[in-house]
């Protein structure tokens, strides 16, 4: 059976972004996330304060990137599935089984999904620890990043990371290969959120535009 | 004995079976000359900002129909419960159904929990919805209210993200709106100067974007009172003639006179009485 080929109608209107900057880094003790704040449609910034480092439970956060209204609606749903999980045991719920649920969902969809989720947290059964869940695949991984600027610092990150790096040293480093990525990115931008957990809770900051550090820029 | 039937399971949502059918015949009306009708699109400026005692939401008043205004007052401010209004872009259909659905599912919600809704909630029914239907409806929304938290607005967009934000534009004059907030917005207004900042915005948008246009409507939501103001500006009166037009009979001279008479016979005559009653 031969298929007519027909142009696809132009109803389809520009669905909203975060061409993104995301990474999550483990260090002796826990794990520090960033994320840049830039969402755009199309060609303009709908929201230039938009925090993509989204809570799963206390001491489990996702990174954001790709569809805003995906990536969104994964992170609220695996909130809820890890709320009803750790009221059944009783316990607080462990960052594999928070990156299983959102790998879940991932690879369940993955056709008609497009983002990408980074699940970062602290539980007592493995300290820190950084799952990716791109299409459906499940890795731990010491670090990772993701979104549209990822790219422009593979060579950075692969270059500059170290195991067992200080909290101060690892917040360091997050914050330096933002900077460099939303330099380079025209998609990412705003400012930088960075999220550092360990045993004692998670810890929320946002660093403005011009307190960012100054790399090569003449 | 297993027969095989050819029964289509109809699933639910939208049926796109007809898409194909519609390219087709779009071809061919291009190929006359004529086009289809498009269906009407608020192209819009819509705008909210929140202030010290709550939240001032915008909208200008022109709806389209390609490049023909089809209302010039249509009113884009929707009630959503008494403490929650919502702007609406895009798809008139679709924004007017979708904040009724909404509107009366919360009212049953509201009267099971026994409180009054929380901006919060609607926000989360809105986008769940429109995610449902991944972008098909296109309903772009500003949601703004006051409830026991405190004054919030949300910016809805038709995939199913939202945004919360203390000043929020959306729809074709958007760019135009965000300019004037990004000038001069301040946490904390006053109630005088957050009306005046968005109107400002709003006639931003009427007078830099064709989409946009006519008055401009407002509605202030604070703790216990919602003035719903439109119009609030009618920036665009109907300018008032000069002069009249009408000529009298007689100032064009007649120069011949033809007459031809068109000797119709009558074929069938029905009559159809009207119950008037």
């Amino acid at each position: 059976m031969s298929e007519e080929l027909f142009p696809e109608p132009e109803w389809l209107s520009e669905e909203v972004k975060t061409g993104t900057t995301i990474i999550a880094v483990t260090f002796d003790g826990g794990v520090v996330l960033g994320s840049d704040s830039r969402v755009s449609a199309g060609e303009s910034v709908v929201n230039r304060v938009m925090n993509k480092l989204s809570p799963l439970h206390d001491k489990i956060y996702c990174a954001l990137s790709g569809s805003a209204a995906d990536a969104q609606t994964i992170a609220e749903m695996v909130n809820y599935q890890l709320d009803v999980h750790s009221i059944e045991v009783e316990a607080d719920p462990l960052v594999c089984s928070a990156a299983t649920l959102v790998k879940n969902i991932s690879y369940k969809y993955k056709e008609e999904l497009s983002a990408h989720l980074i699940v970062a947290g602290w539980d007592k059964k493995k300290g820190g620890q950084v799952y990716a869940t791109l299409s459906g695949l499940l890795t731990r991984q010491p670090f990772a990043i993701g979104g549209s600027g990822s790219f422009y610092i593979n060579g950075f990150v692969d270059a500059e990371f170290r195991k067992n790096m200080t909290k101060r040293e690892c917040q360091e480093f997050v914050v330096n290969a933002l900077t460099l990525a939303m330099g380079r990115d025209g998609s990412s931008g705003g400012v930088a959120y960075v999220v550092t957990i360990d045993k004692d809770g998670a810890e929320e900051k946002c660093i403005l535009g011009n307190e960012l550090p100054k790399f090569f820029d003449e | 004995m297993a027969s095989v039937s050819v029964c289509q399971y109809h699933s639910g949502g939208f049926s796109f079976e007809n898409c194909k059918r519609n390219a087709l015949l779009e071809a061919d009306i291009n190929k006359l000359g004529f086009s289809s009708p498009a269906a009407r699109k608020t192209g819009t400026t819509i705008c909210g900002v929140v202030y010290k005692d709550g939240v001032v939401l915008g909208a200008d008043t022109r709806a389209t129909e390609g490049m023909v205004v089809a209302d010039k007052n249509c009113s884009k401010i929707h009630y959503i419960s008494p403490n929650i209004y919502c702007c609406g872009a895009g798809t008139a259909a679709d924004t007017e159904m979708t904040t009724q659905i909404i509107s009366s599912n919360l009212e049953l919600h509201s009267l099971s929990t026994g409180r009054l809704p929380r901006v919060t909630t609607a926000n989360r029914m809105l986008k769940q919805m429109l995610f449902r239907y991944q972008g098909y409806i296109g309903a772009a929304l500003v949601l703004g209210g006051v409830d026991c938290n405190g004054p919030h607005l949300y910016s809805i967009y038709p995939h199913g993200s939202t945004d919360k934000l203390p000043y929020v534009t959306m729809g074709s004059g958007s760019l135009a709106a965000m300019a004037v907030f990004e000038d001069r917005y301040r946490p904390n207004m006053e109630e005088e100067e957050a009306k005046r900042l968005v109107r400002d915005a709003i006639a931003a948008g009427i007078f830099n974007d064709l989409g946009s246009g006519s008055n401009i409507d407002l509605c202030v939501i604070t703790k216990g009172n919602v003035d719903y103001l439109r119009p609030h500006d009618m920036a665009n009166k109907k300018g008032v003639r000069t002069g009249s037009y009408r000529y009298k009979h007689g100032t064009t001279g007649v120069l011949t006179k033809a007459v031809t008479p068109l000797n119709l016979e009558v074929v069938e005559e029905s009559v159809q009485t009207m119950d008037t009653s």
